[in-house]
């Protein structure tokens, strides 16, 4: 056949992709402690593990709270400055908008060591505060892309229509613009927050004596013992990913079926 | 339908000035979008600003709506100044190209979107959304989806949910021009019965002439930021006030000419393929526009003349260069005796006389009052 090369090239590609994920759960719930085949048997105590262990929980908590505050401040001010890319026209508008979107291409390590010695200098106290700070200014630029669609995508004389019926500036964004740009502060939201969630570098750096779960799982690595139990962390942390993809992927097509709009694909 | 008591009874010229644009002039930077436009749009009429695209048509019709500034001069609505009047305190509404409508909202919030700061109950602003969509057509629709509408329903909203409010002025930017032929046809007569009934002043962009001929009392041509004419439909299509306006509006033909004197309210002319005429001075364009003179005159006030019959007026021996069959009508290009250019000729196909073939050597029929000259 024709394309058969093609065909093996994608088949490797998919295998290379989620094999490594697809053994997860097979060595979590293997009863030993060694990663290889053959099995040993079926347990759940690396899971009973996972859930005793308090300095994971605390590390959790963490990584929670940074995700979550760095959802939120990244798409806040991801709708600011994709409203005012996509709307208005000021001088300087181009190199402003490139200078906030090169975290996208800086090295995380150039962001992290130097946030690092600007706060240390300031005298700021490293702890998960400032982990969110770092996270912000990298998740950003993610959430002013996702948003610069949806409000490039708006039709501009929508909002004139609203001002023209006698809507204030501040009511026409409330009754229109927000309710239909909401599928991507959705998503926005959910990038960000997955973003902060596995970030390694700036959360090693400056999050001083306290731990987040990537910066856990790392330091646990160094212990065969304990590889396992990783192994049943990263099973819980992909069905987590999945239900929450599949969340996103469901809020984003009923977005689209109420405006009637086209699909054109997911960003997810 | 019922006609509006001022739609119906009261002279354009004796109604209350609804628009008054005082020498307005818009610049983008160094782009000079308006010069000067000076014009009054009087109440209930049904006025349009035609022209090219690039023109300043849509630039106007949004300094009248307050979505643009005008860098100097006056827009008046109703006898007020809008200068510091925002969009959403104008007594004006919008129909705008795209309809803009809300797509997270049903038909019948679309249409009361305009009445929310409104002291009514809602039971009343309910019966006044129905009343809108069934002025429109759109009787029972108010629950429907807004984006599951076809483009002619679109624009139907649009209109019911610019028209709730009862503006002084409708304004609409071309509402028309994304329906198919059909439905813009028809959306055209419904839309003059419908200004007719509710009085309000309309005033249409659009840049297809014929479109602005059928729906309009009067018409504003522009060219590059200004009024080249202003006028009625018939006055525009059968006295332009320049080649430019008379280019644009419908088919013109234009023969090379010479003054060979004129007085007494008169000027004799040396027209090419046409020989000696005389025209009145209302026939001829007020100023010398530049260029050589030139006499214009439409397709349809030239008859080909068949065997045996004569012309009542004048006629000129030519030859048909090209034929062009549209079913109710025939266009012939014909080339006069001395005229290399030639000339488009329409007429109206008659049962039994036959379609005549490119080559046939032909006598044209024309009327001296048909010509207009422009100098």
């Amino acid at each position: 056949m024709k394309f058969s090369g093609l065909r093996a090239y994608a088949f490797l590609y998919l295998v290379f992709l989620y094999a490594p994920i697809a053994l997860l759960p097979v060595f979590a719930f293997n009863d030993g402690t060694v990663i290889a085949f053959p099995l040993k048997g079926f347990t759940l105590k690396w899971f009973a593990q996972l859930f005793e262990n308090e300095t994971l929980a605390g590390a959790l908590t963490n990584s929670l709270i940074v995700a979550f505050s760095t959802s939120v401040l990244a798409t806040t001010l991801g709708i600011f400055a994709a409203r005012s890319a996509t709307r208005y026209n000021y001088p300087g508008k181009a190199g402003a908008m490139g200078l906030i979107m090169l975290p996208l291409v800086l090295p995380e390590i150039i962001v992290a060591v130097s946030l690092l010695v600007v706060l240390l200098a300031a005298g700021v106290p490293l702890s998960i505060l400032t982990v969110i700070l770092g996270h912000v200014l990298v998740a950003t630029p993610y959430a002013i892309a996702v948003l610069n669609a949806a409000f490039s995508s708006l039709d501009r004389s929508l909002e004139e229509a609203a001002y023209d019926l006698g809507e204030t500036k501040w009511s026409t964004f409330r009754l229109i613009i927000l309710p239909l740009v909401t599928p991507g502060i959705i998503s926005s939201a959910l990038m960000a927050f997955t973003i902060s969630l596995d970030e390694f570098i700036i959360a090693f750096f400056l999050a001083g004596e306290q731990t987040t779960l990537p910066t856990y799982i790392y330091s646990q690595l160094r212990f065969p013992k304990q590889i396992p139990m990783i192994m049943a962390l990263g099973t819980v942390l992909v069905v987590c990913s999945v239900m929450l993809l599949a969340t996103a992927e469901y809020f984003r097509r009923r977005g689209i079926a109420k405006t009637g709009a086209k699909d054109t694909g997911g960003f997810l | 339908m019922t006609q509006n008591v001022i739609t119906a009874k009261v002279p354009l010229e004796q109604r209350r000035k609804m628009i008054e644009f005082d020498r307005v002039h818009k610049y983008y930077g160094d782009y000079h979008a308006l010069r000067g436009i000076t014009a009054t749009i009087r109440e209930g009429e049904f006025f349009s600003l035609l022209g090219p695209s690039g023109c300043g048509k849509t630039t106007l019709l949004r300094t009248i709506a307050g979505f643009e500034d005008i860098s100097s001069g006056s827009v008046l609505i109703d006898g007020k100044h809008m200068e510091d009047v925002p969009p959403n305190k104008r007594p004006t509404n919008m129909v705008f190209q795209s309809y803009a409508i809300f797509p997270h909202l049903s038909v019948g919030q679309n249409v009361g979107f305009g009445l929310r700061r409104d002291p009514r109950s809602e039971a009343e602003k309910a019966k006044a959304v129905e009343e809108a969509l069934e002025m429109v057509g759109l009787k029972g629709y108010g629950a429907r989806a807004a984006h599951a509408l076809s483009g002619g329903q679109r624009q139907r909203v649009a209109l019911a949910r610019a028209l709730i409010l009862k503006p002084k002025v409708l304004l609409l930017d071309e509402p028309l021009s994304a329906l198919d032929k059909k439905i813009r046809e028809q959306m055209q007569i419904e839309l003059i019965k419908l200004q007719r009934e509710v009085g309000i002043t309309f005033v249409l962009v659009t840049h297809d002439q014929e479109e602005a001929l059928v729906m309009s009392d009067r018409i504003a041509v522009m060219f590059e930021g200004e009024i080249a004419q202003l006028a009625d439909p018939e006055t525009l299509y059968r006295r332009p006030a320049s080649r430019r306006v008379a280019d644009f509006i419908g088919v013109m033909n234009f023969l090379p000419a010479k003054v060979l004197g004129e007085g007494n309210g008169h000027v004799q002319l040396e027209v090419a393929g046409l020989g000696q005429v005389d025209v009145t001075d209302e026939q001829a364009s007020a100023k010398p526009q530049g260029g050589e003179p030139a006499v214009g005159f439409r397709p349809e006030t030239l008859t080909i003349l068949y065997e045996g019959q004569t012309a009542q007026d004048r006629e000129s021996p030519g030859v048909i260069d090209e034929v062009v069959y549209y079913g109710d009508m025939t266009y012939y290009d014909v080339k006069l005796d001395g005229v290399e250019t030639p000339v488009r000729i329409s007429m109206r196909n008659v049962f039994g006389r036959p379609v005549l073939d490119v080559g046939t050597q032909t006598r044209v029929a024309w009327s001296p009052g048909a010509l207009v000259l422009f100098r």
